[in-house]
């Protein structure tokens, strides 16, 4: 596949962004998978034409990081977070339900292409425990039962609103732009901070906390 | 005083706390004009004064780091904020950065004048999809507003700050391993001396700092080293986030002196969930030796801690209650460290795959009592051995959990498999569902 000269130029915008070029290597990664929803060999050679390294420097790079993927994904790519807090309230059940819910084991994909299964580590988000991310965006307190009614809505293309984050959840490749540095303009979306975040702040302003 | 001290989350409760207008509105930006009114070894004097440490888990000193860097070096300089947060039970950065961006974009600001660097990056962990557009965004407005860029507030200093996402390696929040990974490589740690004071990032003077540490920067300039002082301990001044999270009411953050105990933390939190007690916790993330209920009033500053035998670390408090198997725990952290092993020195990727052997049979029940001895061999022979401190976090949750714990590795073996019923410990069944 070619990259069109507009993707050309965003690349290049992307390595502008560094005072080497090879620290461009995650971002445009991150990028090609916008285009393609994973790690291509066309993406590979582009980004080594463009920093000027060896493809297989590229290939060395991408393969270190789990968020590079080297086969296609879902459209929506379902993290369960499975580290220790999580798992212990209550990630392993939701793992447990809606792998065979959608009959996928980590790794998969559905058949449709719609979504896809993964165990991911602690995603910075146990105050909300247990959490799953879709398209790296949170899903906060869920059950097993939200869980089956959350992929099941997004293979029906209606994906529920993330917790923290924009008003409807973007694909797998719109969200792996965003990853790569370019704005979609939905920052503003979205509540500032979720409740336990507020927490302590909360009890202060009572003065609760003397 | 009051127990608790919002400063980097006394916005939250803000609908616009991530925009430019609502930090201003809360007194952002402030302090970058009184910064650049002194000299930049002032602003170090003054952070060193303040008695500011490192937020991120080490506790080293902020303004003694900035002051390491060689001045009229005719080099570059950086300024490297590590935005990883991915130990296990951290959730304080994060937050931060989707409601609170600007305050880590104005101690950039401030740390980069002090330390004379012209790029600064934020290496923000890539799983956070809403946290990278918010502090994206805080970037773009940064420079609108003149605050990035040349000539800041006509003071002749210039600034250039990159978002650089990671893209889902454990191994990047330590800060040589960062450092590759932003230059373009696979993120492994580098052997140090050099430090990276003065060979980092290209093998310039680099400073990497923790998000909380840089954005308590602000608040310093602006109230000043005795305001900072008057709150927390002896040698563990001001106040700093905590994260409590698991088998409590009511999780969440909160922003307190530093000091403050477990037992004061859990009042505030409404106490364990109704009807359990504390079995086991863990003081600042997975990698921090657990405590147990003998340990709520230890204060919760670098020496208090410390004292009581672990580590203040991020201040990241996983609490599981009786219904929780601790081998079932030491295990899952342990294949954490084995997945997140970078691979490059042999007795933390050879290691930590045999841990997790050992342990899944002692899960299993098919372990021996001399298994605890071979385990606890295991971890010597790792801990310590390796380039970074990832081996040494993989074997405090064991070395921990058997030191309080042992006759509960035992019973497995007696059972011939775990006497947990995992679903206790939900939350679904918290919720009676």
């Amino acid at each position: 596949m070619a990259f069109t000269s507009e993707q050309e130029a965003i690349m290049d915008s992307i390595v502008a962004r560094y005072p080497r070029k090879r620290s461009a290597i995650m971002p445009l990664l991150h990028y090609v998978q916008s285009i393609s929803g994973y790690v291509t060999p066309e993406g590979i050679e582009k980004i080594s034409e463009k920093i000027e390294v060896a493809t297989a420097e590229v290939t060395a790079v991408s393969t270190f990081y789990t968020q590079y993927k080297s086969e296609p994904v879902g459209e929506y790519h379902v993290g369960v977070c499975i580290n220790t807090l999580c798992a212990v309230m209550g990630g392993d059940e939701i793992y447990d339900s809606v792998s065979k819910h959608l009959g996928i084991e980590n790794g998969e994909t559905t058949k449709d292409g719609k979504v896809s299964l993964e165990r991911i580590e602690c995603n910075a988000a146990c105050d909300y425990a247990p959490v799953v991310m879709v398209n790296w965006e949170f899903f906060d307190n869920q059950t097993p039962a939200s869980v089956n009614q959350l992929v099941d809505a997004a293979r029906a293309g209606n994906p529920p609103a993330p917790t923290r984050g924009p008003k409807s959840l973007r694909t797998w490749k719109q969200n792996s732009e965003v990853l790569a540095g370019l704005s979609d303009g939905l920052a503003g979306e979205g509540v500032s901070a979720g409740e336990p975040s507020k927490l302590g702040l909360k009890i202060s302003r009572e003065g609760g906390a003397k | 005083m009051s127990k608790l001290t919002p400063v980097l989350s006394a916005n939250w409760d803000q609908a616009d706390s991530f925009t430019i207008e609502g930090y201003k509105r809360s007194g952002g930006y402030k302090a970058i004009k009184s910064a650049l009114e002194k000299t930049p070894d002032e602003v170090i004097q003054l952070v060193k004064d303040s008695g500011l440490r490192g937020r991120g888990g080490a506790g080293f000193p902020t303004g003694m780091k900035w002051g390491f860097i060689p001045q009229g070096d005719n080099k570059e300089h950086y300024l490297v904020v590590n935005a990883d947060e991915s130990e296990p039970g951290t959730c304080k950065d994060m937050p931060l950065l989707m409601a609170n961006p600007h305050v880590l974009v104005e101690g950039i600001i401030i740390g980069s004048y002090a330390i004379r660097a012209n790029h600064a990056f934020i290496y923000i962990r890539g799983e956070v999809a809403h946290v990278v557009r918010r502090v994206q965004e805080a970037i773009a407005e940064a420079y609108k507003a003149g605050f990035l860029g040349k000539n800041i507030l006509g003071k002749g200093f210039d600034l250039d700050l990159t978002l650089h996402v990671g893209a889902g390696a454990y191994i990047c929040g330590e800060e040589t391993a960062l450092l590759d990974s932003l230059e373009g490589f696979r993120g492994q740690p580098r052997l140090r001396p050099p430090f990276p004071a003065i060979a980092g990032l290209y093998a310039r003077p680099t400073v990497v700092n923790n998000v909380e540490s840089i954005a308590s920067v602000p608040s310093i300039i602006n109230n000043g080293v005795e305001w900072f002082q008057s709150m927390g301990t002896e040698k563990s001044k001001g106040y700093t986030l905590y994260s409590l999270s698991g088998h409590v009411a009511n999780p969440g953050q909160f922003e307190a002196p530093l000091g403050i105990t477990l037992r004061e933390l859990l009042e505030l939190a409404g106490g364990i969930r109704p009807g359990h007690q504390i079995k086991f916790w863990t003081p600042g993330g997975s990698s921090t030796p657990m405590f147990t209920a003998e340990h709520l009033d230890v204060p919760l500053d670098y020496e208090g801690v410390g004292a009581a035998g672990s580590m203040l670390g991020t201040k990241a408090l996983q609490i599981f209650d009786e219904t929780t198997c601790v081998v079932r725990a030491a295990l899952r952290w342990t294949e954490f460290y084995k997945h997140e092993s970078c691979g490059k020195c042999t007795p933390c990727r050879e290691g930590t795959w045999w841990l997790v052997q050992m342990l899944h049979d002692l899960e299993d029940g098919k372990g021996s009592e001399e298994d605890l001895a071979k385990l606890l061999d295991l971890c010597d022979n790792i801990a310590g051995r390796s380039f970074c401190a990832l081996a040494d976090g993989a074997v405090a949750p064991i070395i921990s959990s058997l030191k309080y714990f042992r006759d509960e590795y035992l019973a497995h073996q007696k059972n011939g498999g775990c006497p947990f019923d995992p679903m206790k410990s939900t939350k679904f069944e918290m919720a009676g569902i």
